[in-house]
């Protein structure tokens, strides 16, 4: 499961939507808003994405990651819009038998997912707001 | 032919727009209409090579040969997470 949505997300429902009785562990990330970025006061980001391409991107990486570790359920949830410090953007949840694979998938997921998928933050802060990762100056987003 | 031209991000704000339908030769290239770009917009210029590409919501290289109806998209650095 990979989807996009403009609503704060449900971590405990991403959880339940993965977990059969055959799990022993599950591993669940969640990207927070934090307050700065690279020295800057951060106060909130703007979320944006080519939102067909990018629901598309995620589910292909939740199936390559799925045949790569084939004994975990992987699924995945990205915010968009305006959030505010200490909001969820990306919840990321992979369940297992054991907890080996559940967190190298897991931190495999979000590694994938920063590298392809068409979303796009604007940072907002007490000095106006700017685009992460292209203002010719090579910034890049990271979390 | 037409293609319709999506901008996203940093680019939307730079185009002041959304989208645009954009008539183009037979022929042309997902590289030429970056080239045209930065042309028409001031604060393309210092970028020869073009972002990563997308045509009908799959990445694509910018040697594509565009065809009739495609949905061109320029991806800026993504910075998704």
């Amino acid at each position: 499961m990979a989807y996009l949505t403009d609503d704060p997300i449900d971590p405990r429902a991403l959880v339940a939507s993965v977990m059969r009785d055959s799990d022993g562990a599950y591993v669940l990330f969640e990207g927070v808003v934090r307050n700065h970025h690279e020295g800057k006061a951060v106060e909130s980001i703007f979320y944006d994405a080519y939102r067909p391409m990018a629901e598309k991107e995620m589910d292909a990486i939740v199936r390559e990651l799925g045949a790569r570790y084939p004994q975990c359920a992987l699924a995945v949830v990205h915010r968009l819009g305006r959030l505010f410090v200490g909001d969820s953007s990306i919840a990321i949840v992979a369940s297992s038998p054991h907890r080996a694979e559940a967190f190298e998938a897991c931190r495999m997921m979000i590694d994938r997912i920063k590298e392809t998928v068409p979303i796009w933050k604007k940072e907002r802060g007490p000095d106006g707001e700017e685009w992460l990762g292209w203002q010719g100056n090579g910034r890049q987003g990271r979390c | 032919m037409q293609v319709r031209l999506l901008f996203f991000a940093v680019l939307r704000d730079i185009a002041g727009t959304d989208e645009r339908q954009l008539a183009v030769a037979d022929g042309t290239t997902a590289r030429d209409v970056w080239q045209s770009l930065r042309r028409e917009y001031a604060k393309l210029t210092d970028y020869s090579q073009p972002p990563m590409i997308a045509i009908n919501e799959s990445y694509a290289a910018p040697e594509t040969i565009l065809r009739d109806g495609d949905e061109l998209a320029f991806i800026p650095p993504v910075a998704g997470g």
